[in-house]
């Protein structure tokens, strides 16, 4: 197996009930890569990456064909704990979704709930992934103040530390800069691009500039197919498809 | 022009209905103050009934109502809590669910006199025992779980999903999730369903005529399988046996004012958890 392959998909489906989202899906997320996905809206972009930590088994009445490795091994597999799989694979999702807690509680929540009591630790990890998620600065005197009373880009970079928090491998990130101005977008992408040091980071994103400043590899999808997939400069130069082409180019979508 | 006239007039007939309703309770707050207050003394708080209820005290009423409303929120919070967090994040959705929900909702409105007979053919006669707190606690219990399933279930759906998800998403098992990530903010609207549970269990009569309550006894309950003197079953008492219905009935008034005081006082310590936790969930 190649080395530098974190996740591989290979043939996935996806339906909602009758509906197909996902049609034969197979792609290689690489080790340390920022990978983007772009595409007009419900084309099946957010649906692939709840895939990769089993979210998309929340929803009621959805099924689920083909298979998805990480790090080799078949997360679909019935001998694999979905908890473990969540656990290695963070996530920030498109709305910055803090817990109604502290800012503290919030970073804390993911070692607490697997079963971290080291208080010192905790507290170690918690600066750690503050500092890592760029946050730290802001919050460091109001650490147990509401994590509600930040601002939205604050909350998205909580949001990130606790994903961190967990140490994951890969960070799944939903849009998540849809509801943020700016200048909160523009702190969000310099952390994406110091964060791939460490993990490897799949992002959903509607802004294609965004792709193109930060991802090394782009995904386009529409309608559930996943049409190209390759390096990001030759997607936004020279694709292979006259669709692409027209999406990024912005005459559709 | 018109159209802000008729709009005028329309408020001006919410605000009619709002200050009928503001009287009407005005009026029954001020009946009891105004009837009941002069009854309470120390001696009325503290003391047994003496010569044949026309004097003396009803201290083993307030504690055996008291008794009877510890017993059966006890009983019936936890299960309801239960319940509720089953069918809101366990259960599969589907139409025998719906059913049990819709059932819940039917056992809610059943008159408090057929929870007291179901009451006394279970708990005092099948089970065994007998006239009691314990029965007594347990029929109340069961009359209000509907009440705080229901309530609670509201509450855990009004929980946005994203956090269930955020708590998934970084390694959380599903009850974990739940104690963590869902019950704290849901805490307070489950309260408030506990709150209104509180005043129906403090007030009913029906259900511990046969179960739980005594016209007399003489001190205290010493074990949960006794049966105990109870505010609204004195009330009830008072108003209609005896031989002396106008000193009764200035003792029934006390009854009366120490029972809505009783039942506030409780709603507001819950007000208080209440506000509490919110304050902490922000």
């Amino acid at each position: 197996m190649d080395n530098n392959i974190r996740i591989e998909v290979k043939d996935v489906n996806f339906y909602y009930g009758k509906k197909s989202a996902l049609q034969n899906v197979s792609m290689d997320i690489k080790k340390n890569k920022i990978t983007a996905i772009i595409g007009p809206s419900g084309c099946g972009k957010s649906t692939l990456i709840r895939l990769f930590n089993r979210m998309n088994e929340l929803i009621p009445n959805t099924k689920m064909e083909g298979t998805i490795n990480l790090d080799g091994e078949n997360i679909y597999s019935s001998k694999i704990d979905v908890v473990e799989v969540r656990r290695q694979i963070g996530m920030v999702f498109q709305k910055p979704n803090p817990f109604p807690k502290s800012i503290f509680e919030n970073v804390a929540y993911g070692l607490r709930v697997n079963g971290i009591k080291d208080k010192k630790y905790i507290r170690e990890k918690v600066e750690k992934s503050l500092k890592n998620a760029a946050i730290w600065e802001e919050v460091k005197n109001r650490l147990f103040d509401n994590a509600l009373g930040l601002s939205g880009g604050q909350q998205q970079r909580l949001c990130i530390a606790r994903a961190l928090a967990v140490e994951p491998e890969v960070l799944l990130m939903d849009e998540p800069c849809s509801a943020l101005d700016p200048t909160s977008t523009r702190k969000i992408e310099e952390l994406v691009l110091d964060l791939k040091k460490k993990y490897t980071i799949v992002i959903v994103t509607h802004n294609m500039q965004q792709a193109a400043r930060i991802a090394d590899y782009t995904a386009f999808f529409m309608m559930g197919d996943l049409i190209e997939y390759d390096i990001t400069d030759k997607i936004f130069t020279k694709p292979s498809k006259k669709v692409t082409e027209d999406y990024i180019t912005g005459r559709f979508g | 022009m018109r159209k802000k006239i008729g709009q005028r007039i329309g408020f001006s007939f919410l605000f009619l209905f709002l200050l009928i309703t503001l009287l009407s309770l005005g009026t029954i707050i001020y009946f009891i103050v105004a009837k009941g207050a002069g009854a309470i003394s120390w001696q009325f708080l503290t003391q047994s009934p003496k010569d044949a209820m026309t004097s003396g005290g009803v201290a083993p009423a307030i504690i055996g109502t008291f008794y009877l409303i510890l017993g059966s929120i006890a009983f019936s919070f936890p299960l309801g809590l239960a319940c509720a967090i089953y069918l809101c994040e366990y259960s599969p959705k589907g139409y025998i669910i719906n059913i049990i929900r819709i059932s819940i909702n039917n056992l809610a409105g059943v008159p408090s006199v057929v929870f007291g007979l179901f009451g006394l053919a279970v708990f005092v006669k099948f089970f065994g025992f007998g006239v009691s707190i314990l029965s007594g606690a347990l029929t109340l219990g069961i009359m209000v779980l509907p009440q705080i399933i229901s309530a609670s279930q509201e509450a855990l759906l009004a929980v946005p999903q994203s956090y269930r998800e955020a708590s998934f998403a970084l390694g959380a098992t599903p009850w974990k999730t739940i104690k963590k990530a869902v019950i704290p903010p849901a805490l307070p609207g489950i309260l408030t369903g506990v709150i209104l549970s509180v005043g129906r269990v403090a007030g009913e009569t029906a259900p511990i005529i046969f179960t739980a309550a005594t016209l007399y006894k003489r001190g205290y309950p010493n074990s949960i399988f006794e049966e105990v003197m109870a505010l609204p079953y004195h009330i009830y008492g008072l108003m209609t046996e005896g031989t002396h219905p106008a000193q009764q009935k200035e003792i029934a008034y006390g009854c009366a004012f120490i029972l809505l005081v009783l039942v506030l006082s409780i709603s507001f310590l819950a007000i208080i958890i209440r506000q509490r936790q919110r304050r902490k969930n922000g």
